[in-house]
C-alpha cells in the first residue's frame, strides 16, 4: 500500500504484549491497518491471531504497549506523559464504532434476526424503533436475507446466523470491522455465503482485519497477509507474494498444511 | 439399504413400513390394578369413616373467616415474594459486581438472611418496636434528624411481610445469580463488542436469558412461602392458618378444619403451577422445547405407538 502518511492508520499497534498470568500471548506486535484496507491474519491456532484482535476493540487489556484505532488510544487517555484508564462508558462508547464477528456468531438467543440487529442501535445509539426496523431489514437483505428478519437465531443455518451477526455489527455504522474466525464453525457448504458477504463489504471500501483460516479469501479480498505464529508476526506482505514466495521457514511449513 | 436402481426410481412407491410385535410392559398392567385398588380403599376410608366429618369441612370450607384468612395469606405470599425477587435480583447483582464492598455487602446479607431462622426474623421484624421505640434517621453517635415511632411504621402485618421477604431475598438472590451464571459469556461478548454498558446487557441481554433457569426455582419458592406464611400465626396475623387454628380451638374438630386449610393450599398451589406453565412459555421464545412438559404425568414422554 502506498497511502501517503499523512493518513492516519485505522489501527496502529505498537510493541503489543498479553501476558495471561505467566503466559506471554503477544510478545511485540507492530503493525498498521490503512483506511479501506482488508488484512487477513492467519497461523496456527495458539498463535495469539484471536487475542490480537480482542486487543483492538478492548475485550482484551493489553499487558505494555499502545494500540490505537482511527488515531485515538485504546482503553488509555493520554494526559501529558501520564495514561489514565477509560471508564466503562467511555471504553463501550468507542467499541460502539468497531464491528466484530464473532466465530461462533453469539447471536442473542430471545430475539429475533431483526431485533438482534435492531438492538445495539435503539440501546446504544438512541436510534427510534421505527427507523431502526427500516435500517435492520435493509440490512437483513444486503446479506441475502430479506425472508429472515422473524426467524429466531435457533431457526436458522450457521451461515445464516453469521450472516445475521455481520448485519447486526453493521448496523452500528463501524469504521472498522474485526472478523474472528468467521467461518471456522461452519459446515463446509455454508463457507461461501458467509464468505460472499464479506466480500463485498470489502468491495464497499470497509476497513477489515480477519482472522481467517480461507486461504482463498485471504488472497482474493485481502491487501495485506499477516502470518503470526507464537505471538510475533513472522512475516507479511501482499498475500500473493506471501503465499506464493514466504520467506521464512515457518511460513512455509505452515502454508504447506493449510494449502493442499 | 437400497439398490442403486430403486433410489433413482422415478415413481417410488413409499416403503413397506416395519409390522412387529410391541414389547409388552406386564409390569405397568400390574402397578395399574395395584393402583387401583389402593385408591378405592383410600376413597372408600375417606368416605366411609365418619371421623372426617365431612359436613363440617364444608360448613368451614367458605366460611367468611377462612375466606378472610385465605385472602390474608395471599397477600402475604405475593408481598413477600415481590420483595423477595425484586430485592434478590439486587443482591445478586450486587454480588457479582466488580465492586469489592457491594460484592461483599450482598455475601454478608445471603449469609445472615439465610442462616438465621426464618421465624426468627418475622417475629424480630413484627416486634421490633420492643428492641428500638423510636427510628431515627441522623449521624452516628451525634444529632437525629427525623424520628419514627417504630409501631406505627412498622405494624405486625407489614413486619411479616417484611420478615418472610427479606428471607425470601437471600434466597432468590443465589436462584438469579445461578441464572446469570448460566448465561454463555459469548453474549455478554458480543453486546460489549456492540458498545453496550454493563447494566444494560444485564437487563436486555442476559436476565432475559437467565429466566428459564430462574423461574422453576423460584416457582418452587412461591409455592414454599405459600405455606411458610402459615408461620405468621405465632404473631397472630390472621392468616388461613391461623384463622382455622382459632376456630378448631374453639369447637376442638381440629381434623376437618386442617382439611379445610390443606384444600385451599392446595388449590392456591394449583393455580401457581398454571401461572408458572405460561410465564415458562413466555420466557423460552427462540428455545425449540425438547420436550413438552407433561400435564400431571399423563401422556407419553416419546411419540409412542401411533
Amino acid at each position: 500500500m502506498t497511502e501517503p502518511t499523512t493518513v492516519t492508520p485505522m489501527v496502529k499497534s505498537e510493541g503489543v504484549h498479553k501476558y495471561f498470568g505467566r503466559l506471554e500471548v503477544l510478545k511485540g506486535i507492530d503493525l498498521q491497518v490503512m483506511p479501506g484496507e482488508v488484512m487477513c491474519v492467519i497461523g496456527p491456532s495458539g498463535s495469539g491471531k484471536s487475542t490480537f484482535l480482542r486487543c483492538i476493540n478492548h475485550l482484551e487489556k493489553l499487558t505494555a504497549g499502545k494500540l490505537w484505532v482511527d488515531g485515538e488510544l485504546v482503553g488509555y487517555r493520554q494526559k501529558g506523559d501520564k495514561l489514565h484508564e477509560l471508564r466503562d462508558r467511555e471504553v463501550a462508547a468507542k467499541r460502539s464504532e468497531i464491528g466484530m464477528v464473532f466465530q461462533r456468531f453469539n447471536l442473542f438467543p430471545h430475539m429475533t434476526a431483526c431485533e438482534n440487529v435492531m438492538e445495539a442501535p435503539i440501546q446504544v445509539k438512541g436510534v427510534s424503533k421505527a427507523a431502526a426496523r427500516d435500517r435492520a431489514l435493509a440490512l437483513l437483505e444486503r446479506v441475502g436475507l430479506a425472508d429472515k428478519p422473524k426467524a429466531y437465531p435457533r431457526e436458522l443455518s450457521g451461515g445464516q446466523q453469521q450472516r445475521v451477526a455481520i448485519a447486526r455489527a453493521l448496523a452500528m455504522d463501524p469504521k472498522l470491522m474485526l472478523f474472528d474466525e468467521p467461518t471456522s464453525a461452519l459446515d463446509p457448504e455454508l463457507v461461501g455465503e458467509v464468505l460472499a458477504v464479506m466480500r463485498q463489504l470489502a468491495n464497499d471500501g470497509m476497513t477489515m482485519v480477519v482472522v481467517t483460516h480461507e486461504m482463498g479469501f485471504a488472497r482474493e479480498v485481502g491487501d495485506t497477509l499477516v502470518f503470526m505464529d507464537d505471538g510475533v508476526i513472522v512475516e507479511q506482505g501482499h498475500p500473493r507474494d506471501v503465499i506464493a514466495n514466504p520467506q521464512h521457514a515457518r511460513t512455509k511449513s505452515f502454508l504447506g498444511k493449510v494449502l493442499t | 439399504m437400497t439398490s442403486p436402481e430403486t433410489t433413482e426410481q422415478q415413481d417410488r412407491t413409499p416403503p413397506d413400513q416395519i409390522v412387529a410385535v410391541p414389547v409388552r410392559h406386564p409390569g405397568r398392567w400390574v402397578a395399574a390394578a395395584a393402583l387401583l385398588v389402593l385408591t378405592a380403599m383410600l376413597i372408600n376410608s375417606l368416605v366411609t369413616n365418619p371421623a372426617w366429618r365431612w359436613d363440617v369441612v364444608w360448613q368451614f370450607l367458605f366460611s367468611s373467616r377462612v375466606l378472610s384468612g385465605l385472602w390474608l395469606t395471599i397477600e402475604l405470599t405475593a408481598l413477600a415474594m415481590v420483595i423477595g425477587v425484586v430485592l434478590g435480583i439486587v443482591v445478586a447483582v450486587m454480588r457479582l459486581s466488580r465492586n469489592p464492598i457491594v460484592s461483599t455487602i450482598a455475601w454478608v446479607y445471603a449469609w445472615f438472611f439465610r442462616g438465621t431462622p426464618v421465624l426468627v426474623q418475622v417475629i424480630f421484624w413484627s416486634f421490633i418496636a420492643v428492641l428500638y421505640p423510636t427510628l431515627s434517621l441522623g449521624i452516628p453517635f451525634g444529632p437525629e434528624f427525623v424520628y419514627f415511632d417504630s409501631n406505627l411504621l412498622i405494624p405486625i402485618f407489614a413486619g411479616a411481610v417484611l420478615g418472610f421477604g427479606l428471607n425470601e431475598a437471600a434466597y432468590m438472590s443465589e436462584i438469579v445469580r445461578a441464572g446469570i451464571l448460566s448465561v454463555d459469556q459469548g453474549q455478554t461478548e458480543a453486546a460489549e463488542a456492540l458498545g453496550m454498558t454493563r447494566l444494560r446487557i444485564l437487563r436486555r441481554i442476559v436476565l432475559p436469558q437467565a429466566m428459564r433457569v430462574i423461574i422453576p426455582p423460584t416457582g418452587n419458592e412461591t409455592i414454599s412461602m405459600l405455606k411458610t406464611t402459615s408461620l405468621a400465626s405465632v404473631i397472630a396475623v390472621g392468616d388461613l392458618f391461623t384463622q382455622v387454628q382459632l376456630i378448631y380451638g374453639g369447637n376442638l374438630l381440629f381434623v376437618p378444619l386442617l382439611v379445610v386449610a390443606s384444600i385451599w393450599y392446595l388449590v392456591l398451589t394449583s393455580l401457581l403451577s398454571i401461572a408458572q406453565y405460561f410465564i415458562e412459555r413466555r420466557y423460552s421464545r427462540g428455545t425449540v422445547p425438547v420436550r413438552k412438559a407433561r400435564f400431571l404425568g399423563l401422556g407419553r414422554p416419546n411419540s409412542g405407538w401411533a
